[in-house]
């Protein structure tokens, strides 16, 4: 009997479909949302902004806001007792705008009263004056034209990042093109907001939905002049991220009018305001030439890639080098020229979303290698694994790939599996739907194909960790697992790989995860798809520590040498059961608090590119079928399907989940999602003008997963958000390619690009 | 200032409220009900979907005085006995959320969906949820949960008789 207990596995373990422990709260509206938090006397925060792109700020007049009953704070940047600055990066932006605006949408005051639209009525009444000038709108010119003036006194370029490979740039077949990403929105459902809170020490407690306590909490403490400790965040219910809470938005706002007021106040942005309160996914302008042997085989990549950071730097820099050191895509390329560049216009900021700076390049070279194809006469998918790198091969920056990297056989997979069904005689199947648009006449199918790789984790030297806090003891005469981290769940179900985590470690199937908050360490952000990897590995690595005392405990309690923690029971070398872990804790408690670090990583040489710069990458490969009624540009995607290497599945239905997910984004960039900027304006700010897939425009899945371990990372897993977000867009768009013979150089591919009216 | 009587999760309320006033602010504001999220602003995200006399309606698109004598249930209102609806159920055991923000109004739509249809195509579950957005899931694991709460309510329905 013993024997069978000492083998049997915990229940809801690492490899598990097991329930997400937030599910039942998320099911019964009980999950308690950032907007949702609520005290009795909390005042209601809103903010002033510029609507103008660029302007000189001759004076601000607060006179009206402040006679407004109901109104208990009107500030602006005189108000901000420390910082004046702050920035994810570079403290580049002004908490509140300082005599000039560089977008439109900066905060220029904030306002607390009674009740939100008070707030919002005060902040019309504040009369600013402004001379408004031509905003700089070409990045472009941002990027190359010393002549073109500066957003930023210090110059318009946030980063410029080579890559130089080889000398030879002459090649048999030559393909050239220039291509365009729109501006992505990462439109999370659940707009910004959290709630300030004064406390009796003179510091503040901020609930707050965000990605990353501790970055916000070490950019909120300096502008409120306050010391760390003093500014203590808790994570409040997450609507959604995809990078969009990277960068602060309301969080020093919310202090500022908490700290001034001696009150707590609460800040909920709408959904317009959303579109104005956060970063985006960079716009790209990229010119690639390749140039290949005769029967497909590279040479030499050029490239060009202009990334829009906006007004502010945010994480551009980190944009710039993925897109730089990921540019030329899996592919062996001997030769490579490549210039990656980030720059400040007065356009919207731009910041982290999903894949940054990774999906533009893979629209860009993942095109260029459908128009190598069909320059010699080659399968998409042959040209590809002609050209895709292996374990042990170098990418661009020179870095060997020490990990699995299947890519020929993915694509192979992909290829092979079973095509849908020929073309639909429903018209709700076809495009335009229900709209009657068609009954089938102008209706051709088109099938394409796209591969992207992903860096994992933070790169570049960045010294990337996370924390794990891990307490074992006995509650009701059971043990218990507490797990305290402070990264963010932001959907993506880190809550409940950590519990999967910590039951298979210690074999206890009674786990809590304790609220993400800044009272145990940093746990780095819920961004480049790693916190499974590193919050996954502190987790680990804490319950570890705490396995090996609880071993220690039980040879001292038990004078027993030898043992062994199985099956969630103290077992003797022979593996019987001499104790249960409770039965060996008793009255004591076991706590541990470990760091992970993942392998160190190295900068990218300023003029070459070159070093390890990455310390994972990641692959997934799509195949799309799409019908295109070729007379109105209308586009259904028939059928999305995909293989990724995970390395190793740690919950299968949450991964998928993921891998849907991401694949539905591409969609949208390939599709439908752009925000509309004219002159530095944006000209869709609703859910109304800018479209996110609809269940009706996101089609059945196949999905394929491969567990190819990592040999460096916790259980072999890799990073797994992020890879088909990549490559769910150019697959689409090559599809789109297939059945019309448009080149669609730019996305979103709209109806007029396929009608070419 | 009118006046409404409402049925909101089985408790009348009587209220004073303004003619422009939300039925999505009365439930979030006036009754505390935050388990109705507010998404857009705009009708497009379906998020605050609850039911008005067993039909699904978009709160954000319907005034408080408009629910006036009509009987609303919001999610927090589903529970039976305590135990979660089998469309609550479906949708936590299926994977049918990530964020959970668009959790509500889907599991609402959802019911209304299965009340006209018991049976639906994977098609026809598409139909009648477009109406409602999702950023997290790519709604994969949203049309199985509605196709797996629809085999346990046509079954449960099925025992009930016996």
């Amino acid at each position: 009997m013993t024997d069978i207990q000492v083998t049997s596995p915990v229940r809801d373990g690492v490899g598990a479909s097991a329930p997400r422990p937030d599910g039942t709260l998320k099911v019964t509206g009980e999950f308690a949302y950032a907007s949702d938090l609520w005290m009795d006397g909390m005042l209601h925060g809103a903010t002033l902004r510029s609507p103008h792109p660029r302007a000189r700020i001759l004076s601000v007049d607060l006179t009206g806001a402040l006679k407004l009953p109901g109104v208990e704070a009107v500030l602006t940047h005189e108000d901000v007792p420390g910082a004046k600055l702050y920035g994810v990066d570079h403290a580049d932006q002004p908490v509140l705008a300082i005599d000039q605006v560089r977008y439109q949408g900066e905060p220029i005051a904030v306002v607390a009263a009674d009740h939100p639209e008070t707030a919002r009525r005060a902040c019309a009444l504040i009369r600013v004056v402004y001379e408004v000038l031509e905003p700089l709108t070409d990045p472009r010119r941002a990027a190359l034209d010393p002549s073109y003036e500066k957003v930023h006194a210090g110059g318009n370029v946030v980063r410029h990042q080579p890559i130089r490979v080889g000398s030879v740039f002459e090649a048999d077949v030559v393909v050239t093109g220039e291509y365009e990403v729109g501006m992505q929105d990462q439109a999370f459902l659940g707009p910004e907001s959290g709630l300030a809170v004064p406390a009796e020490d003179g510091g503040v407690d901020l609930y707050v939905a965000t990605q990353w306590l501790h970055v916000d909490q070490d950019q909120i403490a300096p502008c409120l002049g306050l010391p760390p400790e003093k500014v203590r965040l808790t994570l409040a219910g997450v609507g959604g991220a995809f990078g969009a809470r990277e960068d602060l938005s309301m969080q020093i706002h919310a202090c500022l009018l908490a700290l001034h007021t001696g009150k707590p106040v609460r800040i909920v942005y709408g959904r317009e305001e959303s579109f104005f309160g956060h970063v985006h996914r960079h716009p790209a302008l990229m010119r690639y030439e390749h140039g290949a042997t005769r029967d497909g085989r590279l040479v030499y990549v050029k490239g060009e890639i202009i990334l829009d950071g906006g007004a502010y730097a945010s994480s551009t820099p980190a944009v710039v080098g993925n897109a730089a050191s990921l540019g030329v895509g899996p592919y062996s390329v001997p030769n490579i020229s490549l210039d990656a560049y980030g720059v400040y216009t007065n356009n919207p900021p731009c910041g982290a979303m999903r894949g940054f700076g990774a999906v533009q390049a893979c629209f860009g070279y993942e095109s260029q290698l459908d128009r190598l194809a069909e320059a010699c006469g080659l399968d998409p998918v042959e040209v590809r694994i002609r050209n895709a790198i292996s374990e042990g091969s170098r990418i661009a920056t020179g870095q060997i790939v020490d990990m699995p990297a299947p890519l020929t056989s993915m694509l192979e997979q992909v290829r092979d599996l079973p095509l849908p069904e020929g073309v639909s005689t429903d018209l709700r199947d076809l495009p335009g739907g229900v709209a009657n648009s068609t009954h089938g006449e102008g209706i051709v199918r088109g099938v394409g194909y796209g591969i992207g790789i992903k860096n994992i984790c933070y790169s570049e030297g960045f010294d990337d960790f996370s924390t794990a806090r891990v307490r074992l003891e006995v509650i009701g005469e059971e043990a218990a697992v507490l797990v305290h981290t402070a990264a963010a769940e932001v959907g993506q179900g880190l809550v409940t790989l950590k519990a999967q985590i910590a039951r298979t470690e210690l074999g206890v199937p009674n786990v809590t995860i304790a609220p993400a908050d800044t009272q145990v360490g940093s746990a780095g952000s819920s961004s480049a798809s790693r916190q499974s990897y590193v919050t996954g590995g502190a987790v680990k690595t804490a319950c570890e520590a705490v396995r090996e005392r609880l071993l220690e405990l039980a040879a001292k309690k038990l004078s027993h040498d030898g043992l062994a923690l199985s099956g969630g029971k103290i077992v003797s070398v022979s593996g019987i059961v001499v104790a249960s872990v409770a039965e060996v804790l008793g009255d004591d408690v076991i706590e541990e608090t470990r760091e992970y670090r993942h392998r160190a990583t190295a900068p990218m040489d300023q003029l070459t590119g070159q070093g390890d710069a990455h310390t994972q990458f990641a692959f997934c490969v799509h195949r799309a079928v799409v019908d295109v009624d070729v007379e109105l540009g209308l586009v259904k995607v028939v059928e999305l399907a995909a293989v990724q290497d995970v390395g190793k599945i740690l919950n299968p239905i949450a991964l998928e989940g993921q891998i849907h997910g991401g694949t539905a984004q591409g969609l949208g960039l390939a599709l439908m999602e752009e925000i509309q900027v004219a002159g530095g304006l944006i000209r869709n700010p609703s859910f109304t003008d800018y479209l996110i897939p609809t269940i009706l425009d996101m089609p059945p899945m196949r999905l394929e997963i491969l567990e190819n371990p990592d040999p460096h990372a916790p259980y072999g897993l890799r990073g797994a958000g992020e890879p088909p977000t990549l490559s769910s867009t150019p697959a689409i768009v090559a599809a789109v390619r297939a059945a019309t013979g448009k080149s669609l150089m730019r996305i979103p591919v709209r109806p007029e690009h396929i009608t070419g009216t | 200032m009118p006046r409404i009587k409402v049925e909101v999760d089985g408790v009348t309320y009587e209220d004073d409220v303004e003619p422009r006033l939300l039925l999505v602010h009365y439930l979030r504001d006036r009754l505390g009900k935050v388990g109705t999220p507010v998404g857009c602003d705009t009708t497009n995200c379906g998020a605050c979907t609850v039911l008005m006399d067993g039909m699904s309606v978009k709160s954000c698109s319907v005034l408080a005085v408009q629910a006036d004598t009509h009987d609303i249930t919001t999610i927090e209102g589903l529970r039976i006995n305590g135990a979660l609806h089998p469309m609550q159920e479906a949708f936590h055991s299926e994977h049918g959320l990530q964020c959970g923000y668009c959790t509500p109004g889907m599991i609402m739509a959802s019911i209304d969906l299965l009340r006209e249809n018991p049976d639906p195509s994977d098609e026809e579950i598409r139909e009648g949820l477009e109406g409602n957005l999702c950023r997290c899931t790519g709604y994969q694991n949203i049309v199985r949960a509605v196709r797996s709460a629809a085999h346990e309510m046509s079954h449960s329905e099925v025992t009930s008789h016996d």
